[in-house]
């Protein structure tokens, strides 16, 4: 029975290791393409490595056609929709509408893009003259003209370009809006709520309150978030994208999203496997290692749970906060679409909702992705 | 001779609406340094209460422990454990998981040297080839080793074993059984180990400390293993002792079986 010499065989050589993760392995491709949350092309994973291409076919064809089949319907309805829905002044654009005025979106969008560079190339241009004066006058030895020119060199490069916002700058916006009132979110929700889990006290101190503001909506948010950012940030200049809106919409979005992650990080780290915390007790561990080392990854599954629902519920009551706020986001995008009222509008509201979706899930898939890569096998023996 | 380690009237009640439910009463023991000790008993009699109030996981209502001239009090690195359930830490490797423990008591040595007893300690129990890998990469057995490999790494005073290898199958029990021996015949720890299996006891113990049934256990008799060290599994069995010694663990436990049908018969 000596094991002890025995088991040190199973050592492996590090070169064989590494040869073994050349092999194409199906099930692993497949299994890390699911934990990305892309399910979708594990069973062309399964196929190329071979492995039971008839199923995997079978599950190809359905997983694509299937939802397509879907698609199709609902694109159905919605033409249905767009031949009697009509209101006033504008009606439900039909789906072809739709892409036109897609079309129309990407074409203004490029048009300023052009606008933007010709009239930084245009600035330029004049910025070299003066220089080239600059460099004339130096020659002839007038100091003063030579400050003067490139003074107003200096001036032709700062300008800024103050075009029309498309849509595309609007998303730009949107995104950052979200992260702010999501970071914000995090930096409050996860230490607040590690205080909660760790004590009982804290916890019976702020649940009435986590309880009695959690399902307030971002509207009756805005007006009280909208004295503090006009009491304590003041307004930029118009070209800075950082403006009293964009805080007052992040504030809004801070204050929604902020539950989830604090709820779910408190039970995290309130039900810490007991075993573990036995584990801190006998190594002596002092509070802030304990926190760290045990309490804090044992809960970081919980935490990313939070952050999951906080980022989906940040980027619900955007467009809500964005239209109080008035800040350049999709939800102004939106608004200043339906004040305009016609079926052309519409049209690109439609469009928004698209790419309102769209975010949405990718944002969704972010941080599942992170979730997953936190979550850790439980040990079940 | 003054004991290592000494049990004085250690005891636990825990109080209920209906009075107080005795678990442990005066349970006293000595144990000489290096002398390792299995406690048995049915399930359910309080044998883990005790490890776990030497331990310091648990409060002792009454009485004391004294390990090494010092009375204890609370849990400290100076006794290691080794649980149930290997209670590893899933999101660190087989590595961190002895390291955490090795920083904690040798925080005043250099990196090099508690790598070198991490090292030491993971090859010792021959997780030579697994310093890298997850708990959940590990099959249960070799969890088992990372927890032996976190306790012996402590160089504590006091190895208090609970059931260590309860949850596993007959093989590996046996494989750890002996990676234990092992590593106890290099250290000569002064060790308790909470046992229920008989074969195990005789095969480990210097001393079986049999205890009664609860409530109010206490130690109910204490059995000398007079077998010679090293041991070894197939010698040792071939011995007439062995089976004597068996047989008077087994009749001791039936007994106290016998006893709880009739109280309960009679209740």
């Amino acid at each position: 029975m000596s094991t002890i010499t025995d088991t040190t065989k199973g050592a492996v050589p590090k070169k064989f290791k590494s040869k073994k993760l050349l092999i194409y392995n199906p099930n692993r491709v497949a299994h890390t393409l699911d934990q990305l949350g892309l399910g979708y092309f594990s069973p062309i994973a399964r196929l190329v490595g071979g492995d039971e291409p008839k199923k995997q076919l079978r599950e190809i064809v359905s997983n694509t056609f299937l939802p397509l089949l879907a698609f199709a319907v609902f694109i159905g309805i919605w033409g249905i929709c767009s031949q009697f829905v009509v209101s006033d002044s504008t009606r439900i654009p039909s789906p072809a509408q739709t892409w036109t005025a897609w079309q129309g979106m990407v074409d203004f969008a490029e048009a300023e893009k052009i606008k933007e560079i010709e009239y930084y190339e245009a600035n330029e241009e004049r910025a070299l003259k003066m220089e080239a004066k600059a460099k004339v006058a130096e020659e002839a030895g007038q100091t003063d003209r030579v400050e003067r020119y490139n003074g107003m060199a200096e001036k032709f490069r700062s300008k800024v370009y103050q075009g029309a916002t498309t849509f595309f700058d609007q998303i730009g916006i949107s995104l950052i809006t979200v992260a702010v009132g999501f970071l914000v979110a995090t930096l409050l929700g996860v230490p607040i709520g590690i205080l909660c889990g760790v004590s009982k006290r804290v916890n019976i101190a702020l649940n009435p309150i986590i309880q009695l503001f959690k399902p307030v909506s971002p509207l009756a948010w805005f007006p009280i978030v909208f004295v503090f950012t006009t009491w304590g940030i003041e307004q930029p200049e118009s070209t800075s994208i950082w403006q009293r809106a964009l805080w007052t919409s992040a504030g809004v979005v801070t204050l929604c999203s902020i539950w989830p992650t604090l709820i779910n990080t408190a039970v995290g780290v309130a039900s810490v496997d007991k075993d573990h915390l036995n584990v801190a007790k006998v190594l002596k561990l002092g509070w802030f290692k304990r926190i760290w080392k045990i309490v804090l990854p044992s809960s970081l599954p919980l935490i990313f749970t939070g952050l999951r629902l906080s980022i989906g519920v940040g980027w619900m009551v955007l467009v809500a906060s964005d239209m109080m706020a008035q800040n350049q986001g999709l939800g102004k995008f939106v608004w200043d679409m339906y004040q305009n009222g016609d079926t052309q509008s519409t049209a690109q509201i439609i469009i928004a909702v698209f790419f309102i979706g769209a975010i949405g899930f990718l944002l969704d898939r972010i941080m599942l992705v992170c979730q997953r890569l936190v979550t850790f096998e439980e040990q079940n023996i | 001779m003054s004991a290592y380690f000494e049990t004085f009237n250690l005891g636990k009640t825990y109080k209920t609406p209906k009075g107080d439910a005795v678990i442990v009463k005066n349970f006293n023991l000595k144990m000489k340094k290096g002398e390792f000790v299995c406690v048995i008993g049915h399930s359910g009699c309080g044998k883990s209460t005790v490890l776990s109030m030497v331990a310091g996981l648990n409060e002792m209502t009454e009485g004391g422990v004294i390990l090494d001239g010092n009375e204890i009090s609370g849990a400290a690195p100076d006794r290691g454990v080794v649980f149930q359930s290997p209670c590893l830490l899933p999101w660190m490797s087989a590595w961190d998981n002895v390291m955490l423990g090795v920083n904690q008591v040798y925080y005043h040595a250099t990196r090099a040297e508690r790598n070198q007893i991490v090292e030491y300690y993971l090859t010792a129990v021959g997780l030579s080839g697994s310093f890298n890998k997850k708990p959940d990469e590990l099959s249960g057995g070799m969890r088992q080793r990372v927890g032996l490999a976190r306790a012996f790494a402590l160089s504590p005073k006091m190895l208090l074993l609970d059931e260590p290898f309860g949850m596993l199958d007959k093989l590996t029990k046996f494989e750890l059984q002996g990676v234990l021996l092992e590593l106890w015949n290099r250290e000569k720890l002064t060790a308790m180990m909470i046992t229920h299996d008989v074969d195990e006891s005789i095969y480990l113990a210097d001393r079986v400390i049999m205890m009664t049934n609860g409530p109010a256990a206490g130690i109910g008799d204490i059995l000398e293993i007079n077998l010679p060290r090293p041991r070894d599994r197939q010698e040792i069995m071939s011995q007439e002792q062995y089976y004597d010694y068996r047989e008077f663990l087994l009749n001791f436990l039936q007994e106290r079986a016998d006893e709880g049908k009739e109280e309960r018969s009679a209740a």
